[in-house]
């Protein structure tokens, strides 16, 4: 493990009243799968909205690669996919990845190539003429993936990337997050199935916009003295 | 009890959504009472110009419910007619006099032939058979109303479609997320905001050349000006209607929301727009008309199509479409603040 990709420094946000995050500190290394746990309405999806510079931290602050965000140049560093789809369904796939191809700046030879890699990973290279609206929800999920991948980001932010997805497609989409692994590309992805989270390098336990603890799978395991990761966070999570 | 729940559920969903119950309410009462002070304005008073009036006829003529203003000679008071001032003036060279009418408001001119008959009846004790030879400045007699409210509808439609569509596809990027989407790309918040208005500027082009076409050439619309001013003029005003129909979209969180602002947006301007005499309409109201894009587009195009005029007389209606625009842009680029901050 070497620099810190991602380093959130006691980061604390609230919306009126209501805290969603409190003082939460994390750091992210070159090349790890680094997974957020936590239930829905836990502060994760605000936390990746932060680092991919949609919001901004209340108190504390986000560093990527180094930089404090939000900054419009880092952002063309990250590749970030949201929980809703994000597509033009009235367009076809291939429409719409010309369009976010040519925002990242892409054209010409270069911009083919990299839409054939990544239909390519996604399984999709058949479909790349079909209208997206006559897409089914897994192979939106997959396109979106293959878009938030077009620009060949340093960092990809997956806010629950497998939502909705057989277990045959979700094992291929973590197949896919492997090989970018090892091409040197670091992920963060949340999720709130347990068992998905043990496919993670490291892990992190967000409950109630709390950060309850962060490790390894295995450590997190042994020193919560649990057999499986649910029983870890709820350990954890002093239930 | 199925009917009585589903009743219930429909109320209680109506009286949470605060802006629908407004616009069940309020709008209806907000359109009625401009139809009202509409319709029952105030019977017009045309303003007359009297040239070179002998004494001894005055004193005969019925000149009440007129504006009137004396002038030496016919050079003067067309003057004022060009400008105007006056809706016709008569010529006492010869019996019955003649009238020369500003011609491009149909309803005008009849108010001024109405008085012009009254006014003369009493020179004509035998019945009055008498026709008054009229002339008219731009227009003719038998311009019809189309022919003045064409291009107030031209720019009306040419607005209330460019807001609707601009603001609702606009919405639909909201609210299927590629909003936040291209947030997360490199592309700047006014990238964003000039991207539609160019996207749209280009269809809009072809939207306001369809209409305009088809209501001049088809329709016989009277077209004294250059198409080509008729096609700057919607385009200015279609960017109004765009920037306007965006920046609302923020305010709106579906497709329904956004078709609320047409009574509350799009319909008041008719009646400013000169659609209706602006004269006419109560005077604690009137003021509106200059703070609605659609009055001055209106102004420009009746120049344009009724009265034949130039650049010289329709600049500083499009200046005021562009500053409206503008306006309307920084906002948007405000408004987008709400989703990234850089």
């Amino acid at each position: 493990m070497n620099s810190p990709i991602v380093s959130i420094q006691h980061v604390s946000k609230n919306y009126g009243k209501q805290q969603v995050l409190k003082d939460i500190s994390l750091e992210i290394y070159e090349g790890e799968i680094f997974g957020l746990l936590g239930p829905s309405g836990a502060g994760k999806t605000t936390l990746v909205k932060q680092l991919a510079g949609l919001e901004e931290p209340a108190q504390g602050e986000n560093y990527i690669f180094s930089e404090k965000m939000p900054r419009l140049d880092l952002i063309k560093r990250i590749g970030y996919m949201a929980q809703s789809d994000a597509l033009y369904t009235d367009l076809t796939a291939k429409e719409n990845l010309d369009f976010f191809a040519a925002l990242y700046g892409l054209s010409g030879k270069e911009k083919r190539q990299r839409m054939n890699e990544v239909m390519e990973l996604v399984s999709l290279t058949d479909h790349l003429h079909k209208m997206v609206t006559d897409y089914s929800g897994g192979m939106k999920r997959r396109l979106s993936l293959a878009i938030s991948l077009l620009h060949s980001p340093g960092l990809l932010i997956l806010d629950e990337p497998t939502v909705g997805i057989d277990p045959v497609l979700r094992k291929s989409i973590w197949e896919s997050f492997k090989n970018l692994k090892e091409k040197g590309t670091t992920i963060l992805v949340t999720t709130h199935v347990m068992d998905e989270a043990g496919k993670c390098d490291r892990l992190g336990m967000i409950r109630d916009g709390q950060l309850i603890a962060a490790g390894t799978p295995e450590e997190l395991m042994q020193q919560a003295g649990a057999a499986t990761i649910e029983d870890a966070f709820l350990a954890y999570g002093g239930a | 009890m199925r009917i009585t729940a589903l009743v219930i559920r429909i109320l209680r969903q109506i009286v949470r959504d605060k802006r629908t119950m407004a616009l069940l309410i309020l709008a209806p009462i907000l359109v009625m009472s401009m139809l009202h002070l509409v319709f029952n304005g105030e019977e017009y008073t045309p303003k007359v110009g009297l040239v070179d009036l002998p004494e001894k006829i005055e004193t005969q003529l019925n000149l009440e419910h007129a504006k009137l203003e004396h002038y030496q000679t016919e050079k003067l008071a067309k003057k004022d007619l060009s400008a105007k001032k006056l809706d016709a003036y008569l010529v006492f060279d010869q019996m019955p006099p003649s009238v020369v009418l500003e011609g491009s408001d149909p309803s005008v001119n009849g108010a001024v032939m109405r008085w012009v008959q009254g006014a003369l009846k009493s020179l004509q004790p035998n019945g009055g058979n008498q026709e008054v030879k009229a002339d008219y400045l731009f227009g003719s007699g038998d311009m019809g109303q189309f022919d003045y409210f064409g291009p107030v509808l031209l720019g009306f439609f040419v607005f209330f479609f460019v807001f609707l569509i601009a603001g609702v596809s606009f919405l639909r990027e909201r609210t299927t997320g590629t909003l936040e989407r291209l947030l997360t790309s490199p592309l700047r918040k006014w990238e964003i905001v000039a991207g539609y208005i160019m996207g749209f500027g280009i269809f809009t082009m072809i939207q306001a050349a369809i209409i305009a076409w088809y209501a001049i050439y088809v329709l016989g619309m009277l077209m004294e000006g250059s198409f080509g001013y008729v096609l700057l003029i919607t385009l200015l005003l279609s960017l109004t209607a765009l920037t306007l129909g965006i920046l609302l979209s923020s305010f709106a969180n579906n497709e329904l929301q956004m078709i609320q602002f047409i009574p509350i947006i799009v319909v008041p301007q008719i009646f400013f727009s000169g659609l209706f005499n602006l004269e006419t309409i109560s005077e604690w109201l009137s003021w509106v008309g200059p703070f609605t894009p659609l009055y001055y587009a209106a102004e420009a195009l009746r120049n344009v199509m009724v009265r034949g005029f130039g650049w010289d007389m329709i600049y500083k209606d499009l200046l005021m479409l562009l500053a409206f625009s503008l306006l309307f842009m920084v906002l948007n680029i405000a408004a987008l603040r709400r989703y990234r901050k850089i």
